[in-house]
């Protein structure tokens, strides 16, 4: 794992330092809200429906056991016993006092850990597929690069005021975990002639206009990622529309240019740049690739599992680790249901514990809400499984249709036009009454509480989208969606849902799949791919079928 | 004070500015937590008058009027955005909804 510098630690006190007499400044009367408001939100502070949220940065994803119990503490102390992971791999507090803020930073700047460009028209999180430096499937870790990314772009004068929102996810797998296909710019590992280097794809983006990206470059060497990646910003810095909002974002330049023109513009600027970095880039990312070092493996020959929950915990929430004797465990946090993506305090305490114990003290978070525990021994799945399951976070559900994504909606967003967190609770509960989620399979349900997509419905197998019609929640569904390597948007199904329709709705979509589907093995998407959406909106819509009749 | 008929009934609202909690204005400009004890307003110029009356910079944000209907027990939002500010959140009893439960 990177480790802070003195010059990261100073900077991080400097800022926060900062930021807490902007707050006395705010509260005296010195700032007005207008003044204050770009402010906060530069350091991942928003005004929610409740109260204020604080949006802290969890870098590609990866976590220290120390900094998860920092965590802990904030959700004690400050916000009310928990927090929530969001789909940015941020975690977000939805409770904490202004007035504590400035306080809760400088705890987090103790473990190296910040809020700093969560929010505004800034470059984001770097996110990163959730398994990287554990997986069977990967070319190489790609966290060195994503963290290379981060110290770019954190606090980079020219990229402050970009036109819109900027966000930069990276894989190092052909299996694409990190959704790379719906961000600003995703980038994919390949090698090329023993040479490593990226795949660029630029323009994705879910909210009110969904795209899949596209790619801008097939092959960029590791060595030019820096200068390429400065290249795209900078020429979407110029030509990125500020007129308006709606029309900002990088995939409606991409969009209205098109890749072309795009592609010139950026081939261009990166002639002019790349001699400007005088190899300086690869020297700090020599000294960032030393830090994410494997952790130093030890293991026992593993006992046979013979427990049949064991057994079904395993087959659902482990994945194959680069190592035979080790594996790759995700907690879900998605217990039938609870609110997907939270954890308390103690939940997790005890997820740091563990990792300590049994995984090298390291922990992962996922786009999808979960937590992973990337290096287990797999002697260690017993004792390992029996704690997680004392604390509730034994549910064997990764992958399924109850480990929804699911946004915050109205019950905590300002943006939100209707909730998510209890169509979410609903539809686990139902799909675990009926005791069909294991014969189901593999299905991605994915739920956002507006058009702003937070929840990916867009990319889900099954989405749903919230909105406000005529002063009433009403649920779009629709269908086909994919966030991987064969990214898709879904399309709409028909007409919306009523609140207290939408989980009647997904069930009977659900039982029809069952029935349709060519075998046990066909799962949900491949069944939409084989048939077309026509036999699932019948599903959907049994009325207008008989109506039709 | 005259009613206008096309002029729906609304309180006055914002978040604190300390610790961010849903208020609503009184009658005799106090903010408080519930909005039973808001006033009502039901003139035009006379809320657009308490808006302005209201924006206390160094004690709420984001002032502005909400609409609500006018009942028995006082007055209740008419959209559920407002109502789920009212009451708050329904995953957990924590807020409003805590108060609510209390």
């Amino acid at each position: 794992m990177y480790h802070y510098t003195d010059f990261d630690r100073d900077f991080l006190a400097e800022r926060n330092a900062q930021f807490r007499a902007q707050v006395e400044r705010r509260l005296d009367g010195s700032l007005t809200e207008d003044e204050f408001k770009p402010l906060r939100l530069m350091n991942g502070i928003y005004l929610q429906l409740h109260a204020y949220m604080l949006r802290v940065a969890i870098p590609y994803g990866t976590l220290a056991s120390g900094q998860m119990r920092t965590l802990a503490v904030l959700a004690e102390k400050w916000d009310k016993g928990y927090g929530h992971f969001t789909t940015r791999q941020n975690i977000q507090y939805n409770w904490p006092r202004l007035v504590d803020i400035p306080d809760m930073l400088d705890t987090l700047g103790e473990v190296g850990m910040h809020a700093i460009q969560t929010s505004g028209n800034t470059i984001r999180n770097v996110t990163a597929d959730h398994f990287a430096g554990a997986a069977k499937d990967e070319i190489a870790d790609p966290r060195p690069v994503a963290e290379l990314l981060r110290q770019w772009s954190t606090d980079h004068p020219e990229f402050q005021f970009l036109p819109r929102k900027f966000k930069i996810a990276v894989t190092g797998s052909p299996n694409d975990r990190a959704v790379t296909r719906s961000h600003d710019i995703g980038l994919v590992m390949k090698e090329q002639d023993g040479e490593i280097g990226f795949e660029v794809i630029i323009g994705g983006g879910l909210g009110r206009t969904p795209m899949i990206g596209k790619t801008v470059r097939d092959f960029v060497p590791k060595a030019d990622l820096l200068p390429y990646c400065e290249a795209i910003v900078s020429v979407y810095n110029r030509l990125g529309r500020r007129d308006n909002k709606y029309k900002a974002r990088l995939k409606i330049t991409v969009h209205e240019n098109g890749i072309e023109e795009m592609r010139q513009r950026i081939e261009d600027r990166f002639a002019q740049l790349k001699p400007l970095f005088s190899g300086v880039d690869q020297v700090m990312l020599a000294g960032i690739e030393a830090q994410f070092a494997l952790p130093a493996f030890t293991s026992n020959a593993p006992a046979p599992i013979l427990d049949p929950v064991l057994q079904s915990f395993v087959d659902t929430n482990v994945t194959a680790h680069k190592r035979d004797d080790h594996a790759i465990v995700t907690i879900s946090l998605k217990k039938h249901g609870e609110t997907p993506g939270d954890a308390t305090a103690d939940q997790m305490r005890l997820m740091a514990d563990l990792a300590d114990a049994h995984a090298y003290g390291e922990l992962r978070i996922s786009h999808e809400q979960n937590v992973i525990l990337p290096h287990v021994r797999r002697d260690a799945l017993p004792v390992l499984f029996a704690a997680l399951r004392s604390a509730g976070l034994g549910t064997a559900n990764i992958g399924l249709a109850s480990d929804i994504i699911a946004c915050p909606g109205m019950d905590y967003c300002a943006l939100a036009t209707a909730r998510s967190i209890p169509v979410a609770q609903e539809i686990a509960k139902r799909i675990d009454a009926l005791r069909i989620e294991h014969e189901v399979g593999a299905l991605k349900i994915k739920i956002s509480g507006c058009i702003n997509a937070c929840g990916h419905h867009h990319v889900g197998h099954i989405g749903i989208l919230g909105l406000d019609r005529a002063g009433v929640e009403n649920y779009q569904i629709t269908l086909g969606g994919d966030a991987t390597e064969t990214a898709a948007i879904g399309e709409r199904a028909g007409p919306g849902f009523a609140y207290d329709q939408v989980v009647p709705a997904i069930e009977r979509l659900i039982l029809a799949y069952l029935d349709l589907r060519a075998g046990d093995e066909e799962t949900f998407i491949d069944a939409f791919r084989r048939l077309g959406p026509a036999p699932f909106k019948a599903a959907l819509y049994p009325q207008e079928n008989q109506d039709a009749a | 004070m005259s009613r206008n008929r096309s002029f729906s009934p609304k309180v006055v609202t914002a978040n604190l500015l300390r610790e961010g909690d849903v208020v609503y204005l009184t009658e005799d400009d106090r903010w408080v937590a519930s909005l039973t004890e808001a006033e009502v307003l039901t003139d035009e110029a006379h809320a657009q008058m308490r808006l302005v009356d209201a924006d206390k910079p160094s004690v709420v944000v984001g002032t502005y009027l909400a609409d609500v209907r006018v009942t028995e027990s006082g007055p209740v939002p008419t959209h559920f955005r407002e109502d789920f500010r009212a009451t708050g959140p329904t995953n957990y009893a924590h807020g409003k909804a805590a108060e609510k439960d209390a």
